[in-house]
Parts: structure tokens; sequence; C-alpha cells
């Protein structure tokens, strides 16, 4: 019981850290219809990013550097869409190609900079005691952690669905040549979801830094998760991210801790079952 | 002109064994394994027009797959290349069934999670594939009783592969099922129109592509001798693609020279610099941006203006 109950407690937390590194993927994908292979790099950049500030500056708490490192990541993003997305307009291929190419030279920088061994993100000591909760054991941060996650998702969805913002976003996702006839600023939409989007990602990579350390590599590991996950939730659907994210992370826990040497195979499974009955996704609409 | 071209390519592939010391007979091989996967994915990018980011799946499982049956089963090495190509082949069948459900954008992120997949089984499934460190001392097959162990010996027996895969792909992409390919990925609504099922002529270019993929797996790992998850690797698939863009998708030749360019290119700036990948993702922005095309297509539009010619 004890095992169902930890293990519950760690998918729900990997689904929440899941949930902030795809929904900005699918965000992306819905409105640019661009696989932003970068996604995984950024991710990775902001875990290193926190590894380094928050082990050189004692003052700083988690949430602080998560936040200043969104905004860096997000700063990057932007500059990399205006300097080289914006150009490849018309060419979708050559779009996914240089985020690929991008992703490639991000990872290697954090090599030269960070070097090749894992370096462990201190958790906040606030967090660091245990909670008791039933009679059981949990360790606080994660708990925290999926609470930021459903509050991260609560405001993504006032965003699209409230503010005017987000209509314009929701125009351009439905039909990009009607929004711009009608005056939505199309191309300076896509840098602010990009920007957006890469954000969360860092701001993602900060919070998982704790959990997962950082790693050469990590960014190879992160990026078919967030993959999994749109094409099982949906491209382009915060609600499929949101449940994608929680499935993928209870699949891959229990699969991970029932059988270590498979965790992969099994992570995969309830992709192809959704493709083979439902190709556009659980929530994706038909054609996206 | 073309076929002139095409001589000199051909005569020239036949010199390195006479004139060339044991490394650059060595890179000469490697060239041509590299060139035959460029080939098999452009079968898909280049004349499907699916793009795949997840080709080093065939590399990897072919070599894995002979690797662990030579060394840890005791299978001798013309079962396990039969046993390899058929399970990569059957592999690329059903991974096929998968991809092919999506198409575009959707179709290379499907390609490139189920690689990634078989990369994460590669790293974590050590008690099978040893992670990390890899399958090392693996020993190269003597057909017919002939030893390729020499540089030169198994130069030949790559050119004889490559030439064989160069002809049948060739044969493919000119045939009619390769102009329906064509005609499926340009306008896939009339061709359905016509009578065609564009979902089986792309199935079965899948397979195909993946069975070719397979056999340079076959002689990459005959090559090093030594087999590591990194081949399986989204760089090894990149690489790959790189070269097919970089030389040209959709042309007969072009991916071949890509691949040598891509491949030199990694050899002689390893030999300076530690930055490979760095370096791999800065040409991929400078191919995409600047040249779209290809060099191939863009060299012979070169010639064409050069001669006076309108395009």
């Amino acid at each position: 019981m004890q095992f169902w109950i930890i293990q519950g407690l760690n998918s729900l937390s990997l689904g929440g850290l899941l949930f902030l590194l795809s929904s900005g993927f699918s965000l992306i994908f819905g409105l640019m219809r661009l696989a932003n292979l970068t996604h995984g790099a950024f991710f990775m950049l902001g875990t290193y990013l926190a590894a380094t500030t928050l082990r050189s500056f004692d003052g700083l708490n988690i949430w602080t550097t998560a936040i200043g490192a969104g905004f860096v990541v997000a700063a990057l993003g932007g500059l990399f869409e205006r300097l080289v997305l914006t150009r490849l307009k018309a060419n979708p291929l050559g779009q996914v190609l240089v985020t690929l190419g991008m992703s490639f030279i991000i990872s290697d920088a954090c090599l030269v900079i960070w070097g090749g061994d894992s370096i462990p993100v201190p958790t906040p000591q606030n967090l660091q005691a245990p909670t008791r909760l039933f009679g059981f054991v949990f360790p606080t941060y994660r708990l925290v952690l999926v609470g930021v996650a459903v509050l991260v998702a609560v405001a993504l969805y006032l965003l699209i669905e409230r503010t005017r913002l987000g209509a314009m976003i929701r125009a351009g996702v439905d039909d990009r040549q009607m929004a711009r006839a009608v005056g939505i600023p199309v191309s300076r939409l896509f840098t602010i979801v990009f920007c957006l989007g890469a954000g969360i990602a860092g701001a993602a990579g900060v919070l998982g830094g704790p959990i997962l350390s950082a790693y050469p590599g990590l960014d190879a590991d992160m990026l078919p998760l967030a993959l999994i996950i749109v094409i099982l939730g949906g491209i382009g659907s915060l609600l499929g991210a949101f449940v994608g994210s929680f499935v993928i992370g209870f699949i891959y826990t229990f699969g991970t801790a029932l059988f270590p040497e498979l965790a992969y195979i099994i992570l995969f499974l309830p992709m192809i079952v959704v493709i083979a009955f439902r190709p556009q996704g659980l929530f994706g609409r038909v054609g996206a | 002109m073309k076929w002139i071209a095409a001589a000199l390519i051909g005569g020239s592939l036949l010199l390195p064994p006479f004139f060339a010391g044991d490394f650059y007979v060595n890179l000469a091989s490697q060239i041509l394994i590299a060139a035959i996967f460029a080939l098999s994915l452009n079968l898909l990018v280049g004349f499907g027009g699916m793009t795949s980011l997840g080709h080093a799946s065939y590399l990897g499982v072919a070599a894995y797959i002979s690797a662990l049956l030579t060394s840890r089963y005791g299978f001798d090495h013309g079962t396990a290349a039969l046993l390899s190509i058929l399970a990569t082949t059957v592999m690329a069948a059903f991974f096929g069934v998968i991809a092919l459900r999506a198409s575009g954008l959707g179709f290379l992120m499907i390609t490139l999670a189920l690689s990634q997949v078989l990369w994460g089984l590669a790293y974590r499934m050590s008690s099978l594939t040893n992670g990390d460190n890899g399958i090392p001392g693996l020993t190269r097959p003597e057909p017919f009783g002939f030893s390729l162990e020499s540089p030169v010996a198994f130069y030949w027996f790559v050119l004889i592969v490559a030439m064989t895969a160069f002809l049948m792909m060739a044969i493919f992409v000119t045939s009619a099922f390769g102009s329906s390919l064509k005609g499926v990925r340009d306008q896939p609504r009339r061709m359905a129109a016509l009578g065609f099922n564009p979902w089986l002529i792309r199935w079965i270019t899948f397979i195909y592509s993946g069975f070719w993929g397979g056999i340079a797996g076959l002689l990459y790992v005959y090559y090093n001798k030594y087999i590591h998850p990194n081949s399986l690797s989204t760089m090894s698939s990149a690489e790959a693609l790189l070269g097919v863009i970089a030389g040209g998708s959709g042309t007969l030749g072009g991916p071949a020279v890509g691949a040598a360019l891509v491949l030199l290119l990694k050899n002689y700036a390893s030999a300076y610099i530690e930055r490979w990948n760095m370096l791999l993702g800065l040409v991929f922005l400078f191919i995409v941006l600047v040249m779209p095309a290809g060099i191939v297509p863009g060299f012979s539009r070169l010639m064409a203006t050069l001669r006076g010619k309108t395009r």
C-alpha cells in the first residue's frame, strides 16, 4: 500500500512537471504549426541555470529563480524566433530543422559551460521536511510542485479563454489568414507565444531540478516525453497536454518502478493505442 | 553530360584502394556506408515527401541485432545478417503503420518519438545491450572465405554493396512505382481519385527505406566492430537528414554527396575542435537558411547559368 501511494504521488509530481514542459510545446505547435524541437534544450537550460544560481547565491529561493530563468529562456527564444524562424515562414520543414540545429547548439553550449558531470539542484530548505498525511510520509517539494502545475494550468486556461490576447491566439489557431485579415498582428502573436512557451519550459527546468538534477542528455530525455504527451493529448490542446502529462507521469513512474528495463517500451504503448484509434489525439480536433 | 559525370564519379570510386593509404580507404568506406544510409532516407524524404527524424532506428537496430546474435548467441554472420535484416524490415513495417497515421509534422514527431524510445531502450536495458558501454569486440564476416579485416578488402565489399544499393534504389524511384510515389507526394488526392492507394504506396516505400537503412546498419557495425546507443540517437538521424537536405533531397545522387560532405566535415572538424554537435547545429542553420534546395541542385543551377541556359 505504502508503495502504491508513494509512487502515485511521484507520478502526480512528474505529471505536473511534464505539463509545464508540454503545455508550451503544445501552444507553440497549435498556433505556429511548428514542432519546436528546441523545447527539451530550453528545459535543460533552465535546470542548469538553477543549478548555478541556487548553489552560488544562498538568499535566492527556487520560485524567484524559476521566474528569472523563465525570462532568460523566453528572451533567448524570442531572439531565435525573430532572427531565424520568421525568415522561414513559408517553410515548415526548414523551421523544424533549425529548431533541431538550435537544440544541438544549446546542449553543446551547456556541455562546454557546465561540464559532463551531473549537478544536483538543492531542494528549497523550507520544503525539505517531509509532510505527513493520513499516516504516510510525503516529500513536501513534490506536493508543492503538483500545486504549482495546477496553478499554471489554470492561469494558462484563463489566459487563453478569458483575455483579449487569448482570444487573438485562438483566432490565429483556427484560421491564420482570416485573423490577419481582421487586423490581428499574427506575426507578433507568434513571437509572444514562442517566448511564453520557451519561458514556461525554462521555468519548468528550474522546478524539475531538485527531482531530476542537471545532466547532459536531459534535453534528449525530456523532448520525447513532450512529443508523446502532445501526440497523446492532441496537438495544440491545453486540456490534452494536461491529461496526457498525468497519464504519462503515471505510466513512466510505475513502469520504472515495476519494470525498470522496459519503462521506455511501456511509455509508447498508450501513444500507439491513441494513434491507432484516434490519430488526432484524445482532445485534438480533426485535421490538427 | 549527366552520364559523363556519373561515369567519372563511379570510376573514381575504384581508385582509393590503389592510390590511398589505409586511413583514406577507411574514410572512403565510411562515406559509402553513410551514402547508403542517406539514400535510403531520401526515398522517404525526397521521393515520398515524408520527413523522418527517426531513421537511425533501422541502422541501430540492425547493427544491434547482428552484434548480439554473433557475439552473445553464437550465430554465424550469414544467419545473423539475414535475421537482423528481416527483423529490421518487420520493424519498419510496424513503425510504418503507426507513423503513416499522420503526415507532415505529425509524421516527423512520431518517427522521432519511436526512435527515441529505442535509444532509451538501448541505454537503459543494460542486461541485453550493455548500456552506455556498448558492445565491443565484434568481428567482421568472411563472405565465401574472404577475410574483410584489411581496409582494402572491406572497401571492395562495401563498394559492391553500395553499388547494388544505389542501383536498386535508382530502379525503385525510376520505375512506375516510383512515379506513383512522386505522384502521391505531390498530389495525394488526385492519385487516390485515379485509383491508386496512397497509403499503401507510402507504406511500401517506408518498408523499403527501412530495409536499406538496415543494410547500412550492418555495414556500419562491421566497419566499427563496436556498437553504442549513440548510433540510435537523434543526432545520428539528424546527420543523415542533413546529408539528404544538404545534397538535395529528391535527387538520386545528391544525398550521397551530402552524406560524404557531412562525414568529411565531422572527421576534419573533430581533428581540430571537440564541438562537433555545435558545428552540426550551425551547419543545419546555414543550410536551411542559405541553401534550402541543397548543394547539388544549387551547383547544377549554377552550371546551367554559366553555360548560358535559362532554367
